[in-house]
């Protein structure tokens, strides 16, 4: 069982990294749902209790894994992806041109990844914004109705512009998977 | 002793999270006018191209997060003490949002380049 390098950094992009990403937004908007009931609210006002430290943690590890998926596709993969083929070149190892040189499939290109490589940007800006506001500015967040439903709408967007870009990544991965570098043995072959 | 707490508590400059959200929606909002501005020119496109394999997403990216960042600790500092109209800067700060994400949507920007 082996897999390419490029493989595996694609799993690594987009599994671990998107995928603990997608669902620590999910974790992350019940969070501030639960912190927006008026009980939760007069609870934390009259006992002033700072943040728990497992929640620093667990925001500081979803900004963190947001821009390791974003800055991992635009610098690492994206560039694997959209290497120029060289006349009479294997476009299996040019996804872009193998999925552009049909038209069934430019769309996956044309629509797909010229989607996703913008709008995943939206979610770590909007997560990052949306986890500080949490971390540092719980009173505002406490006091004002508005605040909570503004944070709350942000973290909304950072998890649709997530969910938009994971989805496309792993259709288009699915169409047109970027392959190549050296083989990784994962485990002895079986018998 | 409960009152106490409370009257700072709704007394609390606003203004921080203010120059948080309304920076944020500034930055969503420059991504998309850089993304459609690099796919209808050939010479922003090349301005933008500040590494050669990621080609012109890389200068998309990078300025609009940089500028997010500028207008964030700018506005911050304007507003550390102070308590601003959260209602109009939410109203602005989603309208900026909605705009960046219509603009990284491809049919949007093709309709505004005409094509």
């Amino acid at each position: 069982m082996e897999v390419t390098q490029r493989e595996l950094v694609t799993m690594i992009h987009g599994m671990l990294f998107g995928g603990f990403f997608l669902l620590a937004l999910f974790g992350m908007l019940i969070l501030l749902l639960e912190r927006s009931s008026p009980d939760r609210i007069e609870a934390d006002v009259n006992t002033a209790q700072p943040t728990h430290r497992w929640q620093t943690l667990y925001f500081f590890l979803l900004i963190a894994t947001g821009w390791a998926a974003v800055l991992s596709g635009a610098y690492i993969l994206y560039p694997w992806y959209r290497a120029v083929a060289p006349a009479g070149a294997d476009l299996a190892l040019y996804p872009k041109f193998l999925l552009t040189a049909h038209p069934y499939t430019a769309g996956w290109h044309n629509f797909g990844m010229e989607w996703k490589e913008h709008v995943a940007w939206i979610a770590p800006m909007s997560s990052t914004m949306v986890a500080w506001v949490m971390m540092k500015h719980r009173t505002a967040w406490n006091a004002n109705r508005v605040v909570r439903s503004t944070v709350l709408g942000f973290a909304v967007a950072a998890f649709l512009a997530a969910a938009i870009a994971g989805g496309w990544g792993a259709m288009i991965n699915k169409n047109a998977p970027v392959e190549g570098g050296a083989s990784i043995q994962l485990m002895g072959s079986a018998r | 002793m409960t009152e106490l707490k409370q009257v700072p508590q709704s007394s609390a400059a606003n203004g921080p999270v203010a120059a948080a959200v309304l920076s944020c929606g500034l930055g969503c909002f420059l991504l998309g006018v850089l993304a459609v501005a690099g796919d209808g020119s050939k010479n922003v496109a090349a301005a933008l191209n500040f590494y050669n394999p990621t080609g012109a997403l890389s200068g998309v990216t990078t300025v609009a997060i940089a500028l997010w960042l500028i207008c964030w600790v700018v506005l911050v500092i304007r507003w550390r003490n102070k308590s601003v109209a959260f209602g109009k800067v939410s109203a602005l700060a989603f309208l900026l949002l909605t705009l960046g994400l219509l603009l990284t949507f491809p049919p949007f920007g093709d309709l505004l380049l005409g094509r």
